[in-house]
């Protein structure tokens, strides 16, 4: 089939990205926009909007009903979730095949397997991959037993999690009872399911993630992403490569993701994610976002691969044209998330209107951002403004860019996470490559609270 | 319909390039859609890598008026409200010492600072005797019709 008119189902830079490669694939395009977002950019440009509802997310873009009567009622064929939201959303994407449109995901069985943390773990196991030791534990004892297996510190995570939501780091057992209770609250605030399982911590640990694309019978791999730079399990600055690995490291993590998507016949555009041992190189199965992340950018610059492109020919029911040869990654990207939050302030969100919105322009520069001068960050969603990437023929050139672009950005009218990101830029840990996920703590620039 | 998205990256970097080789500090362009200015950044420190920055402005993002605060101003006869939807401002240029400080008495017709809007200037009269109890919105700050500026006691 042809996808002829697709409708976006969700807001901001990500609705933006879709929308460009929608345009240039001759696709029209229909965006759900909430209240609070209808004067914005990606709503300009859409080809057509329609209003969900208020702008609490509830009422609007995880409203499943809504959106799908809105898709059907604006003649679309297809509805493409982005990432949050209802991106992972198993009865969504089934609602929206029962209508008679096509999920641009994968296949509701893989979402249902991979939304499940626990299940996506045994799935892991089942095709070879290595995971930490932990499991699910339904009530306060049986966290307390799997503790005893895991040790402390060790961290608790949602079910049904993502974006380091429903997640809590534990040191010490009597710690145990209010971090489980927070845990759990917030599981079921985010995700409607307050279900959490236990998983050993890994002290000097990096996060990296193997980007894998799918067709349902063959799977290749882009390369490594390192996300290591996180605060409260939120990335913050991504990069690929993943520096300061030696290259079967990669490979053997690359392979075991390729592994992976194999063995569940994976659809689409997904993210394997590992915990990697810092001194070792070992490396655990975490989890499989099964949606395009938001740093998949830095994954395109070095490989010129357009994966929203990808993600629709797949949904169309074309097999994979790319072959894993074809695929040859060339120099280094840097991504640094701009957010409206203000990082001497513990990171307190800080919505409203962007005044000047001063973007870097220039050769090797990227900027995947809706808010122009006068835009409005809505205190109802994440506080992303917007992605700064740079690609550079070396690391050390793509973070000489990334310094110098930084410098000349300038966002005005709220705190953003810009002068952090100088800050990370500035410091030799970061210039060498490959650091932890203990890094941010430890830069600490401002006496705050890390 | 499909409207053509205007500029890709790519476009704004070859852009960037171009201005960089040129004799010009800037390009401006406006449409019926858009603004985008590329430009050197002023003040940008000496030494630091040539770098270009992209400013766009939409047809669509005129700053809105929050109708909320509007009608909390309205209630409160001791908060100086913004007669206008614009930017915010304490002194008459920048440098000069404040229209009014925390503490000074004013009368009705004391200017307490300027909104511009549309490149226009407009002084905000302090509407009733008093004195300035607090000034509550930030100098240079976008305010919507009706924001509170300033609290009188």
């Amino acid at each position: 089939m042809t996808i002829k008119r697709l409708f976006i189902a969700n807001r901001g830079e990500i609705a933006l990205r879709v929308l460009r490669t929608a345009h240039k694939m001759g696709i029209e395009t229909v965006l759900g926009v909430s209240e609070a977002d209808s004067a914005s950019l990606p709503a300009q440009l859409a080809g057509a909007t329609v209003l969900l509802g208020p702008g609490p997310s509830a009422q609007s873009y995880l409203a499943i009903e809504t959106v799908v009567a809105a898709a059907k009622a604006q003649g679309c064929d297809a509805v493409h979730p982005g990432y949050g939201f209802l991106s992972e959303n198993a009865a969504f994407a089934r609602s929206v095949a029962q209508a008679g449109m096509v999920f641009v995901g994968p296949a509701v069985e893989t979402l249902e397997g991979m939304g499940d943390k626990l299940a996506a773990r045994a799935l892991a196991l089942a095709a070879g991959l290595p995971v930490l030791p932990g499991g699910d534990a339904e009530t306060a004892q049986d966290v307390a037993a799997r503790a005893a297996q895991t040790g402390y510190p060790l961290l608790l995570k949602a079910v049904a999690g993502g974006g380091g939501k429903g997640m809590r780091r534990v040191d010490a057992p009597d710690q145990l009872d209010a971090a489980l209770a927070m845990a759990r609250a917030e599981a079921q605030a985010s995700f409607g399911n307050p279900a959490v399982y236990v998983e050993r911590f890994v002290a000097r640990g990096r996060h990296v993630e193997v980007q894998i694309l799918g067709d349902g019978t063959n799977a290749i791999h882009l390369g490594t992403r390192d996300c290591s730079i996180q605060r409260r399990f939120q990335k913050l600055v991504e990069e690929a490569p993943a520096p300061a690995m030696p290259e079967e490291a990669r490979a053997a993590i690359e392979q075991a993701a390729v592994r992976l998507a194999r063995h569940i016949a994976y659809r689409g555009a997904g993210t394997a994610e590992f915990l990697v041992d810092a001194d070792d190189f070992s490396f655990y199965f975490l989890e499989l976002n099964a949606r395009i992340q938001v740093e998949h950018p830095v994954t395109e610059a070095i490989t010129g691969v357009d994966l929203v492109e990808q993600q629709l020919l797949v949904a169309m029911g074309h097999r994979l044209t790319l072959t894993q040869a074809m695929v040859r990654p060339h120099g280094h990207a840097i991504e640094v998330r701009i957010n409206a939050e203000d990082p001497d302030a513990d990171f307190r969100p800080s919505p409203g209107t962007v005044r000047r919105a001063a973007w870097p322009a220039g050769p090797g520069i990227r900027v995947d951002s809706h808010i122009a001068n006068g835009g409005e960050v809505p205190p109802f969603y994440d506080s992303l403004v917007g992605k700064l990437i740079v690609h550079g023929a070396t690391r050390a050139e793509a973070v000489a860019r990334m310094d110098a672009a930084l410098r000349h950005l300038a966002i005005e009218g709220l705190p953003t996470t810009t002068p952090l990101h100088r800050r990370i830029l500035a410091d030799p840990r970061f210039v060498a490559g490959g650091v932890d996920t203990g890094f941010l703590a430890g830069l600490n620039p401002t006496g705050s609270n890390p | 319909m499909t409207a053509d998205l205007p500029l890709t990256a790519e476009d704004v970097a070859e852009i960037a390039e171009i201005l960089a080789h040129s004799g010009y500090r800037e390009m401006d362009l406006a449409t019926r859609r858009f603004r985008l200015r590329v430009s050197r950044p002023q003040g940008s420190e000496a030494g630091a890598e040539e770098g270009m920055t992209q400013e766009w402005q939409w047809a669509g993002n005129a700053p809105a008026a929050s109708s909320e605060t509007a009608a909390e101003a309205a209630a409160d006869p001791d908060v100086v409200a913004s007669p206008l939807p614009g930017t915010f401002y304490h002194a008459p240029q920048p440098g000069a010492p404040p229209f009014v400080a925390v503490g000074d008495a004013v009368t009705p017709d004391t200017v307490v600072g300027i909104v511009e809007t549309m490149k226009l200037m407009n002084p905000v009269h302090a509407g009733r005797a008093g004195t300035v109890a607090a000034v509550l919105a930030a100098n240079g700050a976008l305010v919507a019709k009706g924001a509170p500026l300033l609290r009188l006691c």
